[in-house]
């Protein structure tokens, strides 16, 4: 049976409420929490895009653009008109989820490569009106001066206070997530991953649960977005560029899909790899995920999730 | 073509279907009657697996008409169709390969499920509950089809025969008023083909209508009540094994020198 065991879960849970304590004991690592919150954000799209690409089987190249229309969304609305940032937000995750809905629709009843080329299709077309839509989005120069985050007076203005918001809602939604794949709609997923008509013949709903999924991983993308757009303050089409579509796809490839925590440790290793350790790459940077992806599609294509069962199996084997 | 009668639970009229050039079936009219066995024989290619493929609601039939239970169910989709109480295995065995056996049954409640999203999602107390009365009659469902003790394994590491057995075990899941078996016993040993036949007749018993298409005649003689017969998408003769194995036509088109096989 397919069941998360509470301790490691609890074991992270505990790492990442003590972790920016502990950074700011150790000069050299004290900024590593400001790069755990963009981790935090990745984190939110790769959870969706986990049960999307690793449970329903569907392949996305479109997530940067759901990103990029929650982050526009949120920034839009705050700066230019002055709305509520959390009214904006939740109303940009449903305005994302109909824009998915639409999109996924007719898409999702393509497969594989296709399917891929698709969302990327639609990923650049939202890039191309996030750059030439001047007058709304800014253009290329972005929008600046996007307001911070409060509630009820207690303002997310520091860089800890907006750690534990991400972070807290990181952990909600792993923990909506996992027991949404414990479900019926899990099995359900999963039976479609394996044979799809004999799901069919069973009784599930293909192409609604794909669109369900789809729209799911849309959203949570949205969301995070807007929490990108209010924690920086500023944003510019280039980060919701194809590129970053890829390199969503690099955390998950990297991480492992068909294990939910794989797609968290992905997105840490690779925020890591380009705030931090890739720095002085500066644009060969792109070779070495291209390298991560090619090491990880040929050796471990389940990804590190995968690892620890690939070695049991291999010990078992020998035996 | 007149009247449903209520003892009729499947009625196929004037049903046509063609790949391009190919007639794959050409008005096979077929009633299925409640309760009962039914057989459908015939060489590799007379259209069988696309007769089950219509029914199922895989395929769309370009003419014709299937009624189940008096509604016609043409055109509909493979899910709504399971949901109005038809289940099928496969000829090739499609189990959920990355689920353990007792995961497969349970996708068979599939359509009995709670499938709220957010339910789901928060895991609420009911969801736990409902979840676990699942598990149980999923429990119940293993211990029918004898497959209780192998409930954690992995289905793709389970023998053939338990494979197709399996199967048959997940579409009984839904309970099926039609219940339409691809080929149960392809593939089998002696032992295994016994097995499967016994499970049938042990459905059957309990009230389900089976149609079946299968090429081993000592299964078909043995459980089936009414045998139809087609060659190349017609239906050349309808009857009980004893009136098919002595059909003169049967034997010439379809059994020819085999016709003796058949007396085994």
């Amino acid at each position: 049976m397919l069941k998360f065991s509470r301790i490691p879960v609890l074991i992270f849970s505990v790492a990442i409420l003590l972790f920016p304590s502990i950074a700011q004991l150790v000069p050299a690592i004290s900024h590593y929490t400001d790069i755990l919150v963009f981790a935090g954000l990745y984190c939110l799209i790769t959870i969706g895009l986990s049960l999307l690409m690793g449970y329903a089987g569907q392949i996305s190249l479109g997530h940067a653009a759901f990103f990029g229309l929650g982050a526009y969304f949120s920034a839009v609305l705050t700066t230019r008109y002055g709305w509520n940032p959390w009214m904006v937000m939740v109303a940009g995750t449903l305005f994302t989820s109909i824009i998915a809905g639409a999109v996924g629709w007719p898409a999702l009843k393509l497969k594989g490569h296709y399917l891929a080329m698709a969302t990327l299709a639609f990923g650049i077309i939202v890039v191309i009106i996030f750059n030439e839509e001047i007058e709304i989005t800014g253009g290329p120069d972005g929008l600046t001066r996007i307001p911070g985050l409060k509630i009820m007076g207690f303002a997310f203005n520091t860089v800890e206070r907006y750690y534990y918001l991400v972070w807290v809602l990181v952990l909600a939604i792993f923990l909506f997530t996992a027991n949404l794949i414990q479900s019926s709609i899990g099995r359900a997923l999963r039976a479609l991953h394996s044979s799809e008509s004999a799901a069919m013949a069973m009784g599930v709903d293909a192409a609604k649960y794909k669109l369900l999924v789809f729209i799911y991983s849309a959203a949570l993308a949205s969301l995070a977005g807007s929490l990108y757009a209010h924690y920086l303050k500023f944003i510019n089409p280039s980060t919701f560029n194809i590129f970053f579509g890829i390199k969503l796809l690099i955390m998950i490839a990297l991480g492992g899909m068909h294990f939910l925590w794989g797609s968290i440790i992905g997105a840490i290793i690779i925020s890591f790899l380009s705030y931090e350790w890739l720095q002085y790459f500066e644009e060969l940077e792109i070779l070495v995920y291209g390298g991560i992806l090619l090491v990880f599609t040929v050796f471990a294509p389940g990804g590190l999730a995968a690892i620890p069962h690939m070695i049991l199996e291999k010990v078992r084997t020998r035996k | 073509m007149g009247k449903e009668s209520p003892d009729t639970i499947l009625t196929i009229e004037n049903l046509v279907m063609a790949f391009g050039g190919l007639m794959a079936l050409y008005k096979p009219d077929i009633r299925v009657k409640r309760g009962s066995i039914t057989a459908i024989i015939g060489p590799n290619g007379a259209g069988k697996t696309t007769l089950f493929n219509i029914i199922t609601g895989f395929l769309k039939p370009d003419e014709g008409s299937v009624q189940f239970n008096g509604n016609s169910i043409k055109g509909l989709k493979p899910h709504e169709i399971s949901k109005m109480g038809i289940s099928r295995t496969f000829q090739t065995v499609e189990l959920f390969d990355n689920m353990t056996v007792l995961e497969n049954v349970m996708l068979g409640f599939h359509t009995k499920e709670i499938k709220s999203f957010i339910l789901s999602g928060l895991r609420t107390s009911r969801l736990r509950n409902h979840e676990n009365e699942i598990r149980k009659k999923s429990e119940e469902l293993l211990k029918f089809i004898g497959l209780h003790q192998k409930w954690g394994e992995m289905a793709n590491n389970l023998p053939l025969g338990e494979q197709k057995i399996l199967e048959i075990g997940r579409a009984l899941a839904s309970s099926p008023t039609l219940l339409c078996l691809d080929e149960p016993a392809a593939g089998l040993n002696e032992t295994e083909s016994y097995r499967a036949s016994s499970l049938i007749n042990a459905i059957r018993e309990k009230g389900t209508t089976i149609l079946l298409v299968e090429h081993d005649m000592k299964v078909i003689m043995n459980i089936s009540d009414q045998i139809v017969v087609l060659n190349y998408g017609q239906k050349i003769a309808c009857g009980t094994p004893e009136e098919i194995q002595r059909n003169v036509q049967v034997i010439e088109a379809y059994l020819g020198d085999e016709g003796n096989y058949v007396k085994d």
